[in-house]
């Protein structure tokens, strides 16, 4: 006797063989010396490659509705946190503050990694 | 040979208990890694001489381990379907295997760690090195609970008991993918 399924099973193989080569891509994409595309690559291909496991492998889409519902609701908050908290850390001025800590580490960062790089 | 489809019982949500439990796990993990992932990324765009930190890690390493996650959550799924066709032993075997990835990539992040202190780059070295071990610690602590989990669920799978966690263990599993799949591009790749 069987579990009972809720599920129709794909070719998993071949999904695993799709995400194989866009892993094989995204580190090739880190030898371009193109920050822009290396970035982009890399990130834009984690998303697909995330999704093709959601779908494939975990089943999101065929599983009960509320569940993909839950799921993205988590990932909103997740973004609300980002957006509220990001402009503070990522920038080190704004209009009437400075974040010197920050602009110090930055500067002796850079500094200290300068004659390796150079 | 027969199985128990035991906690496949409906839950007001309309799904087996066993399952609800699973996505509720997975909604608080994604609050855990989207919090500390999230926080990493504003940092390192406001430090931009992390990427100076960040060119020491192992790149060729971490590819690896993304190989190795996805080849485990490949064994991990196909387990899933022995398991839908009855077939405990076989669904065990994959499970085992799957494990045994798990196992493979600790012993990687094993590796690369000691060779990272070694060069003294540990814990407290740097902002980077900080979010690096933290990040990469969580990652690898489920890791290995979904391995003793795995080890477990395999043990009554091949006794065609309890096959229904086979599915469970799986969603866990794939989701440890899923964040290693953003942990590589973040810690590996963008410097």
């Amino acid at each position: 006797m069987s579990t009972q399924s809720h599920i129709h099973h794909p070719n998993y193989v071949k999904i695993w063989a799709i995400l194989v080569v866009l892993a094989v891509i995204s580190v090739a994409g880190s030898f371009t010396g193109v920050r822009w595309l290396l970035l982009l690559m890399a990130f834009g291909i984690a998303v697909v490659k995330a999704y093709l496991v959601a779908k494939n492998f975990m089943h999101v889409t065929i599983e009960r509705r509320f569940v993909p519902y839950l799921l993205i609701i988590c990932l909103a908050f997740v973004a609300v946190l980002f957006a509220g908290v990001a402009p503070d850390v990522m920038k080190h001025r704004g209009l009437h503050w400075e974040n010197q800590a920050a602009e110090q580490a930055v500067a002796a960062g850079s500094h200290a990694a300068a004659p390796a790089h150079e | 040979m027969t199985s128990r489809p035991i906690a496949t019982g409906r839950t007001a949500a309309g799904l087996p208990s066993a399952r609800l439990v699973v996505w509720w796990v997975v909604a608080s993990e994604i609050f855990i890694f989207g919090g500390l992932l999230s926080s990493y990324v504003m940092h390192r765009i406001g430090h931009p001489e992390w990427a100076f930190q960040a060119a020491h890690t192992n790149t060729w390493a971490g590819a690896f381990n993304t190989l190795v996650l996805l080849t485990s959550s490949l064994f991990a799924v196909l387990g899933h379907k022995a398991a839908d066709s009855g077939d405990g032993p076989r669904a065990a075997r994959l499970l085992r295997l799957t494990a045994l990835g798990g196992l493979t990539f600790l012993c990687v992040k094993a590796f690369e760690w000691s060779h990272e202190i070694r060069e003294g780059f540990v814990l407290s070295t740097g902002g980077f090195w900080s979010f690096y071990y933290t990040a990469a610690g969580l990652h690898a602590a489920h890791v290995l609970v979904g391995m003793l989990i795995l080890l477990v669920v395999a043990a009554d799978a091949a006794r065609n008991q309890e096959l229904q966690r086979v599915e469970c263990i799986g969603i866990y599993w794939h989701f440890v993918d899923i964040v290693w799949i953003f942990l590589f591009p973040l810690l590996y790749i963008a410097r």
